[in-house]
């Protein structure tokens, strides 16, 4: 399929987004569970605390970016509450990988000339629509009315003419990703222990993030001694379900150098999707394998120079099938790579998540994807908790997939260096 | 035991689910370019040729992988079966202990009613 993209023969004139564009503003919204909060507000919360972080004001602002999480008619609808006036505007929707990719457009677009200042916001609130679902349908039986089950995410599209293909044998995110690694542990021999250590290594981080919701430390054995899910994943292997949100801002890197923080170059972005390819599933690969490359390609380095990394973390299967794909290790070798406390800071060589991730901290509006920015562009500034502090972190990377590795998924890649 | 939705199906498929209606289970094929693909479309994934056709499939194939979901009566086993056609097609695993099965095992296509719709393919141990 690689090479299906070099079809004709030439390669697009390259206009490498390296250095065009820096990241000046991060912010993480500290809820966990929204109670009151509406998506717009919290969409508003994340993009005020954006602009502070960045010095900027939000007349600033003349790009914006969002994507499916977004209410209403997205990029319109945000701008009309905030108050925005755009000139460039792109509600790319690829899942939790959204915001990864919307940093490289961004880059593409102030490279073009199209805006000097992007704004990208990702908020939403799955856990209390749950609880509000649930008491509803609570009043509802105590009423006599019949209660209908929650719903966590929207209902699929009946137009999707792949859904009557998937849908009757009940495809949940839970066991499509445990395909992924039952298929990744025949293949390569990996074990339930070695993806354990993943979650053990974000628990490490998380202990010392107080707005994590999981700050317990666990071990191994509490990992794949946890409730089966979907087989072979547990219930610890799996990300939290949370409320929240978080936002960027990509400027001109003249007005980058202009502001107070440190400057966060963007040196290297990639984005790639693999499908079912017409029923030639390979679940060993993900679309990370292509994005990678080309990120790292664009940024003129190697996964060796990488410091820290933020890699998606809807599974610990996911994070182990980017470590491979982004090529930190041979593909097969994931397993052996994260045991003994590799990916935990200050311990292994290789320090991941260190925000506690999608499987301790946060998974705002069920996408991860700003929140591996976020955490990138802290350990940059040498703002991150100084129990997980990467010390002089020059080169950083994230990596999102969105959507469902066993099916279809986006995968995007930032590489990011501190001036 | 899970009720299995009904297919949503679009007009494009409809033989495919009327098949299985009847038992059988069916796979395109693209005569342009020979190749076989699943889901079925009008328009071959491989070579975007409209001259694909319908074939009734031998109903047998390896499981790729899968994975066992829910607790007691209400757990499934969802997997991906690789069709001795070629395609790999998206099902479950009905009519055995799950424990027992094994990425790679031969298996066998069997059909199971939906609620208020066509006919389901699924697989169990041939």
């Amino acid at each position: 399929m690689g090479a299906d993209h070099q079809g004709l023969g030439v390669q697009a004139a390259a206009m490498s987004l390296h250095g065009t564009a820096a990241i000046v503003g991060a912010y993480e919204h500290p809820t966990r569970q929204a109670d009151g909060l509406s998506v717009l507000r919290l969409h508003a919360d994340v993009a005020k605390g954006a602009l502070a972080d960045a010095g900027l004001s939000k007349s600033d602002i003349d790009g914006y970016f969002c994507a499916g999480d977004a209410p209403g008619l997205g990029t319109a609808t945000v701008a009309e509450y905030l108050g925005l006036k755009l000139r460039h505007l792109d509600s790319t929707e690829s899942g939790g990988s959204a915001p990864i990719l919307h940093v490289a457009h961004a880059a593409a677009a102030i490279a073009a000339g199209r805006c000097n200042v992007a704004l990208i916001t990702l908020a939403g609130r799955p856990r209390a629509a749950m609880a509000e679902a649930q008491a509803r349908a609570k009043a509802d039986a105590a009423g006599g009315k019949a209660g209908r089950p929650p719903l966590a995410l929207r209902p699929p599209d009946p137009d999707c003419p792949e859904l009557a293909f998937e849908l009757p044998y009940g495809p949940a995110t839970q066991n499509l990703y445990a395909m992924v690694a039952r298929r990744h542990m025949h293949e390569f021999g990996t074990t339930s222990e070695q993806l354990a250590w993943i979650k053990v290594a974000a628990s490490q981080h998380a202990q010392h993030n107080p707005n994590a919701m999981l700050r317990k430390v666990v071990t191994v054995e509490e990992v794949v001694g946890s409730p089966m899910v979907a087989d072979p994943l547990h219930r610890l292997d799996c990300c939290v379900m949370s409320d929240g949100g978080g936002a960027l801002i990509v400027a001109r890197p003249e007005i980058a150098k202009s502001l107070k923080r440190p400057v966060v170059m963007v040196r290297g972005t990639g984005e790639a999707l693999k499908h079912a390819m017409g029923g030639r599933i390979d679940l060993t690969t993900s679309a990370a394998a292509w994005s990678g490359p080309a990120a790292f390609a664009e940024a003129g380095i190697t996964p060796a120079q990488i410091q820290y990394a933020s890699l998606y973390d809807s599974f610990t299967i996911t994070v182990l099938m980017q470590l491979e794909d982004l090529g930190f290790c041979r593909k097969g070798e994931g397993g052996r790579f994260v045991a003994d406390g590799n990916l935990i800071s200050g311990v292994g060589r290789l320090p991941f998540n260190t925000d506690g991730g999608g499987l301790c901290n946060n998974h705002p509006a069920n996408r991860g994807g700003v929140t591996k920015v976020i955490e990138a562009v802290r350990q940059l500034r040498g703002e991150a908790h100084p129990a997980v502090q990467v010390k002089d972190c020059r080169w950083a990377l994230a990596n999102g997939i969105g959507g469902a590795l066993a099916s279809r998924h986006v995968a995007g890649t930032l590489i990011l260096e501190r001036l | 035991m899970r009720t299995i939705p009904a297919p949503k199906v679009l007009p494009d498929t409809l033989r495919y689910w009327t098949a299985a209606d009847e038992g059988r289970l069916l796979v395109k094929r693209c005569t342009a370019c020979g190749e076989f693909h699943h889901y079925p479309r009008d328009l071959c994934p491989f070579c975007l040729s409209d001259a694909t056709e319908w074939t009734t499939a031998a109903g047998t194939g390896t499981l790729y992988s899968f994975s066992t979901m829910g607790q007691g009566d209400a757990a499934y086993t969802l997997a991906y079966v690789t069709l001795d056609e070629g395609p790999t097609m998206l099902s479950n695993v009905v009519g055995c202990d799950p424990a027992t099965l094994a990425v790679g095992q031969r298996v066998r296509v069997v059909f199971t009613p939906s609620d208020g719709g066509h006919a389901v393919p699924m697989f169990t141990p041939a």
